[in-house]
């Protein structure tokens, strides 16, 4: 009989067996939504509770404004009246926000989800093209360091990819942007290195495992080595760093976006950072943790099935 | 390896000596302008010239790396502090304590680094002054970077805390403050280390990052992040192309800390 066929699946156990299977897999899936909605409302809470306490919450630039007369100061005041109780505010915010209203943004005076729709667009775009770039890259250079093993392009692939995890990502953007260069590619830069060094020492680690010996004593090809018996080791780790990577991406794209005037997302922290706009930063806040742990989720749920499909 | 270990030694020890007497070595004070030389090339007086206000770049430079080069490492010793008091703690006594410090931890690490210390850093009132704003700085990092090194320390002190040499000494009648002292904090000591030599570049980085957009040290005091910033406008770096030497400084003092970092920690 062949292994495949001994091997249990939910069609061989028992009724109950099976049952008490998928009500743990419920449960399980139950739990981690629950954690997640939980993470990202705590998440939210925390960024406005961050800017609410800051010690610059009250000072308004717009109240500086010499033109301005005791009553319109009062007025301005007053205007931010409900920001001042912060749990009534989130409270109040997270009802709106589940009729898709976010609230109106304070130094842009429009829809903080149109804002948002706008401005994900370009983000999304400048980091889908800094990943591609950056993992293209990374795993272009990391591959050949480990079939071939010469220490000598290890060694140059290493100092070039080092000197990249040594420069702003923003001055990486600025010195392409005035080269003529493709000031996108910054975040690729920013991502190879670390990709490169990352899944080097992961595929040299798969290299050492016994069963890729044995296959190497069976005869095999490189190639098929390569794919069916390193890389398969491999993959778990080497998607949650793809969705640590994302956070990174998103970490670089705001000085870009901020100096090389990209209108994404990024640029729209920065100035609603400096006009204290709460409702915006509350609205990215939540955003940024959604986005964050939809990414990690996604990569754990892909390394989990990786690591079921190697067993 | 242990050569270049050795010169990347040699390095940060020249660099950090040169910027930490910057009081005699540097030619002007930082803030000193000189008006008739507004904007000069790099000469005999002003090695890498003058910046738009008359300021002497390379006494710029001398002070600035001062700053980044104390407050960096300062930085990190209070993350790693935090880190270790809230992860190692929390990975030594398990339960409900751990499952609530992880949570905290995935909280803070759904919101990425920077895009977080934004939002604090903006929120300093408009007034703040220059030194007020470097501590600031930096002290907002310190607290702010403590939850990705204490998850790697709350893994290595819950594996510590299930290794055997903790079951013997739990056998032997050693119990609690002694336990986590003697046996488990000595052989977390390589881990700490690690984060510690990972933060430092990470906090350079980060101010650097920060005094680009303008929101790191406030001028007059310069810092890395803040001589950084005359790379954003084009004219200046193609008539003086020593508006670069900043950033090497920077390429090379993160490359140094690179060699620094233990290479089993940091390939694990």
């Amino acid at each position: 009989m062949s292994p495949a066929a001994l091997e249990l699946d939910s069609n061989w156990l028992p009724a109950g067996w099976a049952r008490e299977k998928w009500q743990m897999r419920i449960r399980h899936i139950t739990r981690h939504i629950a954690v997640f909605v939980l993470t990202t409302l705590i998440a939210g809470f925390l960024g406005a509770t961050l800017v609410r306490f800051g010690p610059g919450f009250e000072a308004d630039e717009q109240q500086l404004d010499p033109r301005l007369d005791a009553t319109s100061i009062q007025a301005l005041r007053a205007s931010h009246a409900e920001e001042r109780n912060l749990l009534a505010y989130y409270v109040h915010y997270l009802g709106r926000m589940a009729t898709g209203d976010l609230g109106i943004s304070r130094s842009f005076a429009r829809p903080v989800s149109e804002l948002l729709e706008q401005r994900a667009k370009v983000t999304l775009q400048l980091m889908g093209a800094g990943l591609a770039g950056g993992w293209a890259l990374g795993l272009a250079l990391a591959i050949p360091a480990v079939i071939y093993r010469a220490p000598l392009y290890d060694m140059v692939v290493t100092t070039f990819s080092g000197f990249f995890l040594c420069v702003p990502s923003a001055v990486l953007a600025l010195l392409l942007f005035f080269a003529n260069g493709p000031a996108r590619f910054a975040i690729a830069l920013l991502i190879f290195p670390k990709v490169f060094r990352y899944a080097r020492n992961l595929l040299v680690d798969a290299t050492m495992q016994p069963h890729v010996l044995a296959a190497r004593a069976r005869g095999l090809s490189g190639a098929r080595i390569f794919f069916w018996h390193i890389v398969p080791f491999a993959a778990p780790q080497l998607l949650a760093l793809a969705g640590v990577s994302l956070g990174m991406a998103f970490g670089a794209a705001i000085p870009i976006e901020v100096l090389c005037d990209f209108p994404g997302i990024g640029q729209l922290a920065w100035k609603a950072a400096l006009a204290r706009d709460l409702p915006v930063l509350v609205s990215l806040t939540i955003l940024v943790a959604v986005f964050t742990q939809l990414t990690n989720s996604a990569s754990d749920l892909a390394a989990a099935l990786c690591t079921r499909e190697r067993r | 390896m242990k050569r270049l270990r050795q010169i990347a030694i040699g390095v940060l020890a020249l660099i950090f000596a040169v910027s930490l007497f910057a009081n005699f070595v540097a030619p002007a004070p930082y803030a000193m302008q000189f008006r008739d030389f507004v904007s000069s090339p790099a000469s005999r007086h002003f090695l890498l010239g003058t910046d738009e206000l008359g300021r002497d770049r390379w006494s710029r430079l001398l002070y600035g790396t001062r700053i980044s080069l104390l407050l960096a490492p300062a930085a990190a010793l209070l993350s790693t502090i935090m880190a270790v008091l809230i992860g190692g703690i929390a990975g030594y006594l398990g339960g409900w304590w751990d499952r609530i410090v992880l949570r905290i931890i995935d909280i803070f690490l759904s919101i990425p680094w920077l895009f977080l210390f934004l939002i604090v850093r903006a929120m300093l009132p408009l007034n703040t002054p220059p030194l007020e704003s470097v501590v600031l700085t930096f002290s907002v990092m310190g607290l702010l970077g403590w939850a990705a090194p204490a998850r790697i320390i709350r893994a290595g002190a819950q594996s510590l805390r299930n290794s055997d040499l903790v079951l013997h000494a739990r056998a032997c009648g050693c119990r609690g403050l002694r336990l986590l002292l003697v046996h488990i904090a000595p052989n977390l000591k390589p881990v700490v280390w690690a984060q510690f030599w990972i933060a430092v570049p990470t906090f350079i980085l980060g101010e650097a990052s920060l005094g680009l957009i303008g929101l790191g040290v406030a001028e007059p005091l310069p810092s890395w992040g803040n001589l950084l910033r005359e790379l954003a406008n084009p004219q200046v770096l193609m008539s003086n192309p020593w508006v670069l030497a900043p950033l090497g400084v920077l390429v090379v003092v993160v490359s140094c800390f690179q060699f620094l970092l233990p290479q089993k920690e940091f390939a694990q």
